[in-house]
């Protein structure tokens, strides 16, 4: 057992703030994870000749890609002055390089799923204009599966990069956590919605996000000290518990009966669920550790306590 | 405009941010060991700065009623009643002295043989945005509405700012907040600090908290004449044996590069509800972009494997 830390702190009080931010981050990061995988998926499926593959892909990043947008503007203070991300590009600001990421992606994966619905028209009533999305429908999806990868990744950088002490700790960790739960989204949601034939690629993918989350979240912990309490304490620690839960039931559910519908269905379920629960996990716990001052005077203290104060060495 | 110490290390923050010829970097020094906890520097603020009240709330700590730094607090005096702790014989702290029958008063009067002094000392301090060299909350702002001033001072444009929170739990020290309420105050919904009275500092005058301060406890000037100054006073407390005094903020090789707003503090920072030995996020952002890019390639590779067909 490691003893309680004994701290001071004035009156109690937090020393860095929480953000303010509400459920609307955490479930902005799942689904720009669910899309950016689906994208993925879809152009795998183009290119392998599944094409229920690739078009559930494409609807999926669809969806994903407007539920970001609207929960990103729901989100601030002022939603009308959302334009202002676009003013400047600022390589410090991760949420200033994410709004550009989406920004590149956001149109592309939309071009490739509008594709997708202009297929599903009867034929002879196409307009040109439509045939003209339907023809760059391919090419779209590729760039779009090429620009996919960072809209995954980014937004841990985005959660790191801050004074929140679970969340700066969890720094080298949390992109491969948030990469590993966005590919066992889109696994599960491609497992849900594509017939299991053509859905091996979503199974292999679920799976293998699931392993990578699991894994990285146990070094992520272990690399963290304290601050890796708050991630089993609380709300924290009960959405942590079920994203375990329902993470590990789904990849195995996948692995063992990933070919009989019925089992693709609830286990890729059970791993979109588990993405939810993972990234509402890791914000509360941020969250949490922002409002209690041990999270970061304690820390602080036995850096000035060992003698080595933070200070710049040329 | 990217030097070597932009993200960490000491620079001119105003260089930095592009001025050629900046004027010299203003910032105050907070002597808190000649506060006396009247708390005009938070009325002045508010009164010049038109900060709206942040309610009226009685917190039951000590004659703390303001509690912390946010949106509508731009200055916070800080009440700590702490027991005496076993001191060196009192010293004159260099309190503004009475003058009795147009002698000066030697201080002599308050040094009161031991069982008479309180049982208990109190520390009180001014706290305010530290102005930060190396401010995480400009870095981490996604619009620009945050931006480094002529002055290296650190000041929110309420015009340009969407209120997407992010520099709220980016800054180290919980200072800048989304102003939430009164409901209708301006700028709700708007990232919110002490400008260090940006528009007085145009006009060639001192900010507001420091004009009012009755003891000169806030001193505003440039920030090199500043730390010269603080390291005096330091030396001239220790020396008459307060040997709690310290200098928090002022080296300009600390975790944010020095703060334009320092202070000297009787006991270690957690007391005051100061971080210890904060850190600019920014300065492991090259590290956390590295493995953000190595995850994202593990993803793009993880899907490549995925459609790799074992035929059997
Ligand atoms: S103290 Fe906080 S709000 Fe003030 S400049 Fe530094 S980071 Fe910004």
């Amino acid at each position: 057992m490691v003893p309680e830390a004994t701290f001071t702190s004035y009156s109690g009080l937090p020393v860095v703030k929480a953000s303010p931010w509400k459920a609307d981050i955490p479930a902005y990061m799942f689904f720009g994870g669910m899309a950016a995988g689906s994208s993925l998926l879809a152009a795998g499926g183009d290119l392998t000749g599944r094409p229920a593959l690739r078009r559930a892909g494409r609807f999926t990043a669809l969806i994903g890609l407007s539920a970001t947008m609207a929960t990103l503007v729901h989100d601030l203070g002022r939603p009308g002055r959302f334009l202002n991300m676009l003013r400047t590009a600022k390589l410090t600001s991760p949420m200033s390089v994410g709004t550009w990421i989406l920004s590149t992606y956001g149109p592309i994966a939309g071009v490739a799923a509008a594709a997708e619905l202009v297929d599903m028209l009867p034929e002879r009533r196409v307009p040109a204009l439509f045939r003209l999305v339907s023809a760059v429908g391919r090419p779209a999806g590729f760039v779009a599966a090429l620009t996919a990868p960072p809209v995954a990744a980014y937004t841990a950088v985005l959660l790191s990069d801050t004074a929140t002490p679970s969340w700066h700790e969890a720094y080298r960790e949390l992109p491969f956590v948030f990469v590993g739960s966005a590919a066992a989204a889109a696994g599960g949601v491609g497992m849900l919605a594509v017939p299991p034939d053509q859905a091996g690629p979503a199974r292999r993918m679920a799976v293998g996000g699931a392993v990578l989350e699991l894994v990285a979240e146990q070094r992520m912990e272990s690399s963290m000290g304290i601050t890796a309490e708050p991630l089993h304490q609380g709300k924290a620690g009960r959405w942590m518990r079920a994203s375990k839960a329902l993470t590990i039931t789904g990849a195995l559910g996948s692995l063992l009966g990933g070919r009989s519908r019925p089992v693709a269905a609830v286990s890729g379920a059970a791993l979109v669920a588990g993405s939810v629960c993972t990234r509402f996990g890791i914000f509360e716990a941020g969250q949490q550790s922002a409002r209690d001052p041990k999270y970061t005077v304690v820390p602080q203290r036995e850096r000035l306590d060992r003698g080595e104060p933070t200070r710049y060495r040329g | 405009m990217i030097g070597k110490t932009s993200l960490f290390g000491p620079v001119n923050p105003a260089r930095d941010a592009g001025y050629d010829d900046p004027p010299a970097r203003k910032g105050f020094f907070t002597d808190t060991s000649i506060c006396i906890g009247c708390k005009a520097c938070e009325v002045a603020c508010k009164e010049w700065n038109e900060v709206p009240d942040n309610g009226f709330d009685m917190l039951g700590m000590s004659y703390d009623n303001t509690g912390s730094l946010n949106a509508n607090s731009w200055r916070h005096v800080a009440f700590v009643e702490q027991p005496a702790r076993p001191t060196a014989p009192p010293v004159d702290l260099g309190m503004p002295t009475l003058l009795h029958d147009g002698v000066a008063d030697d201080g002599q009067q308050t040094t009161v043989a031991g069982e008479d002094r309180p049982d208990f000392r109190w520390l009180m301090s001014s706290d305010v945005c530290k102005h930060c060299t190396h401010a995480a909350c400009l870095d981490v702002c996604p619009t620009g509405s945050l931006f480094r001033t002529e002055f290296g001072t650190v000041v929110v444009q309420d015009d340009i700012c969407n209120g997407c929170g992010y520099c709220v739990p980016a800054c180290p020290y919980g200072v800048i907040e989304r102003r939430e309420r009164p409901e209708a105050a301006k700028n709700v919904g708007i990232a919110q600090k002490c400008t260090l009275c940006y528009d007085r500092l145009g006009a060639g005058m001192t900010p507001a908290c420091a004009q009012a301060c009755p003891t000169q406890s806030i001193q505003f000037g440039d920030v090199d004449e500043l730390r010269e100054r603080a390291k005096q006073r330091v030396e001239a407390l220790q020396a008459g044996g307060v040997t709690d005094a310290r200098l928090y903020g002022a080296d300009p090789e600390d975790g944010v590069g020095g703060a334009g707003a320092f202070f000297l503090l009787l006991d270690e920072p957690e007391v005051y509800g100061l971080p210890p030995d904060p850190v600019v996020t920014t300065r492991d952002l090259p590290h956390m972009y590295q493995r953000a890019v190595v995850a994202a390639g593990a993803l793009l590779l993880g899907a490549v494997l995925s459609f790799l067909e074992r035929r059997s």
